[in-house]
């Protein structure tokens, strides 16, 4: 187990929790991104899964590729499910002596921005003792990309497909971390697997307070963002090279940004190399796309501002 | 020995019984939401954990979709669990329910049974729980407070046995059962504690034993699993009397899977469930005073339906009227009906059955009516006209 900030990759060997053979796609950048949260987490461990690509994939019956107890009930009762084993756990240990456990609960954008958004308040609202990963690959993959609450404006789905009228999705992404953070919870951060570092640090971080924590955790899908299976970490490094991902974190109120970008790069470049969005480069679109542009700007200034506020 | 022991009644409302049933029962999970007219059982408990009479956590959901979930994952985790609900609350969980059961989930839960909107009504009918009557609980039908209280012990006993593992149902009729206030034998804290030792889970939610729980199953695999639920229910019978026979020795109390009164030679029988049962019997009672031939039997294990304890009651009758307390509309019966026919069925008996659905949204049903409904059932007998097949409404203004 790791002790401290993590500083070289060689401390994560061995700590895999993750057996090999799962189902999900070549590229997917959700696994890795969970294989990093799993190698940071402290032990022991139990993980809570929302019903999502990474259900379906780890746990086709009767084989799993968890090495920790997991449990999966619904789509969008994961943050319950952590409460409910959380406060067992918590009366079984004063009462007969059960060991205390570490407890993660992952959830997909649309079991997390959509239908789990109840349950993750209420969750967070009574202060259970866990961790919520929030892995965001930006619309509901697992039933065949249609657009969620958390798609970006302009983006192609199923349900927002690019037509002669409308083109992608009308509305801006929800920003749930904001939503998170107004319940006053100890710590929640935005994270990316391209900057594996930041992400274990955060982890670590968040299993630290006695109380409910909350990760953001970008999750670039080679299906649904339609780009190649060797590319996902580098899709992923884009959305923080040009701001799209600000990677910041909200530790006890106080905002601070973990990964400057002083000089980012065009949002365009993330844009051009995924499908769903490079038809908002095409002329016709750039109305979209300045809304698309101003949104970014807005989130990344207030970020700054917010951030200068606590330095 | 206490079966001897005149008992000290204590006053109490069936939900207070419950709650008080529960304390006793040691739970160490409660997690729940409020809706009328289950809400004072969890009152009671939310008292007994913050004054430091339960050792136990109570979550204070924000859904009952939540607070099913809650209980599915602590009873996953190894802890004895206990709920309330009804009415849209049992609606609202219906998903759920079906994994409480899949994952073989030992939950016990109280069903303040009540209408279900629209319009938007308070009070008693049984369509909440017959809206989940698939869904793999046990459900067991009280008929009093005493049986509540009895019942809640039972229910534990019985959804935690290695042989069961699934959720069981308490239903109470609400108001007429929750809010009424009567006297209640209790058992000591140390002969609940006999009876009920804490849960002794077998596979349960830990690092010393990593498991996959809620796994993916596709074609090749679901049928079967789906299939254990039905192979478990087809134990409760046995169990549950098992059981009843432990308690009944400690208590001289047992209910048995029906409740039969003056069933030996009744021509007529009427069959229905929860408090009704009470009031028919006073019917039945004075039908027999006037020289007809009335019995009665309640249902009071409801799934598994009793199919065994029922047909040695019925199988002489000349005809049957069953009472239910919910509708399935478009349906050849209601409920209750629908059950007792294909047990006639299998049975080889063309026993004619009246089936009313009476009662819905809390209107209340007199002795009176009980004795009018089967006066005319035996006059048709005697005047050998045929009993109406199909569904009446009772009570209803058109």
């Amino acid at each position: 187990m790791l002790v401290g900030e993590v500083k070289s990759i060689k401390e994560l060997y061995g700590l895999d929790l993750i057996a090999p053979g799962h189902r999900a796609c070549a590229g997917c950048g959700a696994l890795v991104g969970v294989r990093q949260i799993l190698m940071a987490s402290k032990r022991p461990l139990i993980v809570v899964n929302a019903t999502s690509c990474l259900e379906v994939t780890s746990t086709p019956y009767p084989q799993t590729m968890w090495k920790v107890p997991w449990v999966h009930l619904l789509f969008e009762n994961a943050a319950t499910a952590a409460s409910g084993i959380e406060a067992a756990l918590k009366v079984l240990s004063r009462k007969y002596g059960r060991q205390e456990h570490y407890i993660i609960a992952f959830g997909g954008d649309g079991g997390t921005f959509d239908i789990g958004i109840q349950a993750l308040s209420g969750a967070l609202e009574r202060g259970h003792r866990f961790l919520y990963v929030c892995y965001d690959n930006e619309a509901y993959m697992n039933t065949g990309i249609q657009r969620s609450g958390a798609t970006p404006l302009g983006a192609a789905t199923t349900t927002s497909p690019v037509g002669t009228k409308i083109v992608g999705k009308t509305q801006q992404k929800k920003d749930l971390l904001e939503i998170v953070v107004a319940h006053r919870i100890p710590y929640a951060a935005t994270a990316s697997p391209s900057h594996w570092k930041d992400l274990v640090n955060k982890v670590r971080k968040a299993q630290s307070y006695d109380g409910p924590s909350f990760i953001h955790l970008i999750a670039p899908c080679t299906r649904g963002w339609y780009f190649d299976t060797s590319e996902a970490i580098k899709v992923a490094r884009l959305a923080v090279e040009t701001r799209y991902w600000p990677l910041y974190e909200v530790e006890n109120g106080r905002y601070r940004i973990t990964h400057p970008v002083p000089n980012p790069k065009p949002l365009e470049e993330f844009l051009k190399v995924q499908r769903r969005l490079s038809h908002l480069l095409l002329p016709e679109n750039a109305e979209v796309l300045e809304r698309l542009k101003a949104y970014v700007n807005e989130r990344w200034e207030r970020l700054q501002r917010l951030s200068a506020c606590f330095a | 020995m206490s079966l001897l022991q005149p008992k000290t009644l204590k006053p109490m409302s069936t939900s207070e019984a419950i709650a008080y049933a529960v304390k006793q029962a040691n739970v160490d999970v409660i997690a729940a939401y409020p809706i009328t007219p289950q809400t004072i059982i969890v009152e009671r408990l939310s008292e007994y954990v913050n004054n430091g009479e339960l050792d136990a956590e109570y979550i204070a959901v924000e859904s009952e979709h939540s607070a099913m979930s809650a209980c599915v994952a602590a009873s996953l985790t190894g802890a004895r669990v206990f709920t309330s609900t009804a009415s849209q609350g049992l609606a609202l969980m219906h998903e759920v329910l079906y994994i409480a059961s899949s994952l073989r989930c030992p939950i016990v839960m109280a069903i303040a049974n009540r209408a279900l909107s629209a319009p938007i009504n308070i009070h008693c009918d049984h369509s909440d729980m017959m809206g989940s009557r698939d869904a793999g609980w046990i459900q067991i039908f009280v008929e009093n407070g005493q049986q509540a209280y009895d019942r809640i012990f039972q229910a534990f006993k019985l959804a935690e046995d290695e042989d069961i593992l699934l959720p069981v149902g308490v239903n109470l009729d609400g108001f007429f059962l929750s809010h009424a206030v009567e006297g209640i034998a209790t058992i000591s804290d140390s002969e609940a504690a006999m009876f009920l030792p804490p849960r002794k889970a077998k596979y349960y939610i830990d690092s010393s034993m990593p498991m996959t729980f809620g796994a993916f199953a596709l074609p090749d695999w679901y049928f079967e699993i789906k299939h254990q639920v039905v192979e478990a229910m087809e134990k409760v019978p046995k169990k549950l009397a098992e059981i009843e026979e432990i308690y009944y020795k400690m208590t001289g109390r047992r209910y048995g899977h029906v409740g039969a009164y003056k069933t030996d030679d009744a021509e007529v029988c009427l069959i229905c469930a929860g408090s009704a049962a009470a009031t028919a019997k006073f019917a039945v009672t004075s039908l027999r005073e006037k020289g007809i031939k009335a019995g009665l039997l309640s249902i009071r294990l409801f799934r598994p339906f009793p199919a065994e304890s029922i047909l040695p009651h019925i199988k002489d009758v000349k005809a049957l009227v069953v009472m239910d307390r919910a509708m399935s509309p478009g349906a050849p019966s209601a409920p209750i009906g629908q059950d007792i026919k294909t047990v006639l069925y299998d049975a080889g008996l063309n026993i004619p059955v009246a089936n009313y659905v009476y009662g819905l949204g809390g209107r209340d049903i007199s002795v009176a009516e009980f004795e009018n409904i089967i006066t005319k059932i035996i006059e048709d007998l005697k005047a050998g006209r045929p009993i109406e097949r199909g569904v009446r409404y009772w009570g209803l203004r058109i």
